[in-house]
């Protein structure tokens, strides 16, 4: 299907989001979805990314904000928890650092190519700044 | 007609299961997917959707991918408005008729479309659902341009913006007209319900959106969408620029019900200047010249004035 060339597009294509019958997609997470190949869900924009959002899970109050203002549905939140960022359809926008209110931020944007593990080891302490 | 979905907080909305997919082609920060999914999370029901051309269409149906896990068509520029009004009178003709295949869900239709979709290119089609008083709600992403086609201005660009077709220099201060008042012109077909809504303010979405979608008869919403792209800023600033324009009052929230009772549903508690507003975009980074200054005092005038007069036909109820 994706190797189609363009001259092979389908006209008046109807695309299915889901194989077989889908009930009630509005009750059913993601992860229990029956997504087909044509959902944009089983495609990847990570290499749109110069810089990706770490979590820090030790600083995080659950309050959503990065979940409802994510423009790429890459906060993943489950039972009022935040529990992760989906890092296959995040694209760096850094919405959700500047969104989280905790000090320090429980989300902070590392370049790419940054260890995980590392950044977490030495994420900042809290500000005493101006506030 | 379905039960409204409970959301008391965003603990509670954020248990929502989401009907637009990630991996669609928008920018990054783009306020487009944000409204989209505080749309889609607000209601549990069967979801009817059309978009016009413009971004959000271009973007999540790229062949051979789909965002969208609810039923959604596209037809052409000027027309997601009557391609959900055709559905939605086919389905009123079949309930009618007995014929429904699953009477007993509730299904709601709704229609997305860009600023030029809707302001300039769509505009008579809109003007057509509304008066024909279809079951639908018109969703329009305001981002005061055509983004899509490369920044020409729309009748949606406000005065002294920067745009493609409308660009600054030493003779112009860009955009040489101002904004139509889109939500007045609709309330004006006395539709049930008609409101601007902004990113930022999720809970006055929700309330908006689900009040829309209970409502019979057509409803009209109109909701600020910063671009990142031709607004100019950098995309992790879109919910600071939607604090700053409804903070500044530049974009008020209000709603008008029955085309005469108007509410306003935000009051900043410290009102910023519109100053401000113009200063974090790069489209109006020409007014801070000395030549164009005097565009500044123009706009906080005429915001002003905008605010006076909204505050005014609240409490007149006319």
């Amino acid at each position: 299907m994706a190797e189609q060339g363009w001259d092979e597009f389908e006209i008046g294509a109807m695309l299915r989001s889901f194989n077989g019958e889908a009930k009630d997609v509005a009750l059913t997470l993601q992860e229990d979805r029956d997504y087909s190949s044509n959902n944009s869900f089983t495609a990847s924009v990570a290499d749109w990314r110069i810089k990706k959002p770490v979590f820090n899970k030790d600083y995080c109050i659950d309050c959503q904000f990065c979940w409802v203002y994510c423009p790429d549905i890459s906060i993943i939140s489950r039972d009022k928890k935040m529990i992760g960022i989906d890092m296959d359809h995040c694209k760096g926008c850094g919405i959700c650092v500047e969104v989280c209110p905790t000090n320090p931020k429980s989300l902070l944007m590392y370049s790419e190519q940054t260890d995980e593990e590392q950044a977490l080891a030495a994420w900042p302490s809290k500000d005493e700044g101006e506030k | 007609m379905g039960e409204v979905k409970k959301i008391k907080n965003l603990k509670e909305f954020s248990t929502s299961a989401d009907r637009f997919e990630g991996a669609n082609l928008l920018c990054p920060g783009c306020a487009h997917s944000i409204i989209v999914r505080e749309v889609l999370n607000a209601t549990n029901d069967d979801l009817i959707l059309a978009s016009s051309t413009g971004c959000l269409e271009v973007c999540t149906a790229v062949y051979p991918y789909t965002s969208w896990d609810a039923s959604w068509i596209h037809i052409g520029f000027e027309n997601g408005s009557t391609a959900v009004a055709g559905a939605e009178a086919m389905y009123q003709a079949l309930k009618k008729k007995g014929r429904l295949k699953q009477p007993d869900r509730s299904t709601k239709f709704v229609a997305f479309g860009g600023d030029g979709a809707s302001y300039d290119i769509g505009f008579q089609w809109i003007s057509g659902c509304m008066e024909r008083g279809h079951d639908m709600m018109y969703i329009v992403l305001d981002n005061e341009v055509y983004a899509n086609t490369g920044g020409q201005r729309s009748s949606a660009t406000p005065i002294g913006a920067s745009a493609t077709t409308s660009p600054a220099g030493r003779k112009s201060y860009g955009e040489k007209k101002n904004k139509k008042d889109m939500v007045a012109i609709m309330a004006a077909h006395n539709i049930p319900y008609s409101a601007q809504v902004a990113p930022n303010k999720w809970k006055d979405m929700v309330k908006k959106i689900q009040h829309g979608l209970n409502v019979e008869g057509p409803v009209f919403i109109n909701a600020m969408s910063p671009c990142t792209t031709e607004w100019k800023f950098d995309p992790k600033d879109t919910m600071m620029i939607s604090d700053l324009a409804t903070d500044s009052l530049v974009f008020p929230l209000y709603e008008i019900i029955d085309g005469h009772e108007l509410n306003i549903t935000y009051r900043p508690k410290h009102k910023v200047p519109v100053e401000e507003y113009l200063a974090a975009q790069g489209r109006f980074k020409h007014l801070f010249k000395a030549e164009y200054k005097h565009m500044i005092k123009e706009w906080q005038d005429r915001v002003d004035a905008t605010w006076e007069s909204l505050q005014r036909r609240e409490e007149a109820r006319v």
